[in-house]
Formats: structure tokens, C-alpha cells, sequence
């Protein structure tokens, strides 16, 4: 591509014209690059533990290494789901106010999600 | 669409109105839109797991309304999102790492095969939970 049109000055920086560089696009794609291994795994081990009841799930969430899955799943999922969210904002919501207060919103639920699923896991697997 | 501005070759914004309906472009407007569906599913994912360390009531009671018919539908439309955003998400990692799968009639015959993906391993991951 043809970069002539930007500034020295704007190059050496590297932030573009959103102002925040390739952070958000290196993210995504490394939290999708975790979710193509820990979603395959999440599915199919979920799928067999649902029909085994509460004793069944509870069982399956405290093994050591689901639990580690089971959280590395949740932070990649929703910090993924975070920033995909944001990118749907930013496409559709003009007004900047509203724009803004989304976004917060964005964050906080999936923070919050983070929060109450790594919580569970871990209750979960210590309890047992 | 061609820059009628000679000298500037500046991409030009794509006017929605001409463009022609195809595979890619429905394969990318699904990708958005099952990214989004499941954000809304995972609240229910998220709930499963919290009510798992609540207690055997709790866990019951979100059990049950994932095993309600409306529950069992919308469950199925969240496993097609999970499959078509996992196939179409490594789709666009192979776009964006290594840049292959460009040519019309790769992205095109790769984004048909993206839909029956979906709906095959959707399918296989109902007849586990089922069967298994």
C-alpha cells in the first residue's frame, strides 16, 4: 500500500487513525488463535458431562485440569467477545455519548463474566 | 466505482447499493452476527457454570430451562454460531496470517463449506450429548 500520505512523524508513532495502533487487531486474534484450541476441547467435554446430571458437572468442573481449561477458556472467550463487541459499537453507534456508555457497559459485563464464571471454577474445584 | 479522481489512488468506500450478493459476502455478515449471538449465549454458558458452584437447586433450575423445548432451540442455534464462528474464525486467522484463500473462487467454494461445517458438527455434537 501506498503510506506517502502520512506524516513521518504519524509513522513512527504507528497509531493509525483510530489513535490506538494494532493492539485491538493483535488481541483479537491471539485471544482467537487460544479459542481455536480451548472451544473444540469445551464443547465435546461439555456435551458428555451435561447429561451426568449436577454430581456429573460438578465432578468434571473440579478435575485440575478442567478447571485450568475451564478458566483459560473463560478469559480468552470473553476478552475475544469484549473487543469483538466493541468493534460492532464503534461500527453502528455515532453519537458520542451513547457510543461511550456502551462501550463502558461493553466492559463491564464482560469483566463481570470473567469474574463470576473464574470465581464458580474455582469454588467448585476447591469445595471437592 | 473506479476513481474518477486521476492521481489519487486512495481506496474509495464501496457503495452498498452495487454490490452483487455472494458466498463471502453472507459468510461475513454471519460472522458478525454469530459473534454477537454469542455474546448474548454466553450469559446462559456463564450461568450453567456459576450455578454448578452454587448448588444442586440452582443448577437444576438453569438445567431446566436449557432442557425446555425454546431452551433446546435456542441451545442448538448457539452450538450453529459456535461451529460457524470457529470455522469462519480460522478462515480469517489463515486470511490475515499467512493470506491464503483470497481468489474469488477459493473464498467463495471455502464459505459454503464454512455453512455445511457448522451444520455437520453441530449436528455431531447434539448426537454426543444425546447418544454418548
Amino acid at each position: 500500500m501506498n503510506s506517502s500520505y502520512r506524516t513521518p512523524l504519524a509513522r513512527a508513532r504507528g497509531l493509525g487513525s483510530a489513535k490506538e495502533g494494532v493492539g485491538h487487531f493483535i488481541q483479537q486474534r491471539v485471544t482467537a488463535i487460544a479459542l481455536v484450541i480451548l472451544v473444540p476441547w469445551f464443547v465435546v467435554s461439555a456435551a458428555l458431562a451435561v447429561p451426568a446430571g449436577y454430581d456429573g458437572a460438578v465432578e468434571w468442573m473440579a478435575k485440575p485440569w478442567n478447571a485450568i481449561a475451564l478458566i483459560l477458556l473463560a478469559a480468552a472467550a470473553f476478552f475475544h467477545m469484549r473487543l469483538g463487541m466493541q468493534v460492532v459499537i464503534e461500527d453502528y453507534i455515532h453519537k458520542h455519548g451513547m457510543k461511550q456508555a456502551l462501550l463502558i457497559l461493553n466492559a463491564f459485563v464482560a469483566i463481570s463474566l470473567f469474574a463470576a464464571t473464574a470465581m464458580s471454577v474455582l469454588k467448585v474445584w476447591i469445595g471437592s | 466505482m473506479a476513481s474518477t479522481n486521476t492521481g489519487d489512488s486512495r481506496p474509495l468506500s464501496p457503495h452498498l447499493q452495487v454490490w452483487k450478493f455472494h458466498a463471502t459476502m453472507l459468510a461475513s455478515i454471519m460472522h458478525r452476527m454469530t459473534g454477537v449471538g454469542l455474546y448474548v449465549g454466553s450469559v446462559l454458558l456463564a450461568a450453567w457454570i456459576v450455578s454448578a458452584a452454587t448448588g444442586p437447586e440452582a443448577y437444576e433450575a438453569v438445567l431446566g430451562v436449557m432442557l425446555h423445548p425454546v431452551g433446546q432451540v435456542f441451545l442448538f442455534l448457539w452450538t450453529l454460531a459456535v461451529t460457524y464462528h470457529f470455522a469462519n474464525g480460522i478462515r480469517h486467522l489463515l486470511w490475515d496470517g499467512p493470506k491464503v484463500g483470497f481468489s474469488p473462487k477459493v473464498a467463495s467454494a471455502w464459505s459454503v463449506f464454512n455453512f455445511v461445517f457448522a451444520i455437520a458438527a453441530s449436528a455431531g455434537i447434539w448426537a454426543l450429548a444425546y447418544y454418548a
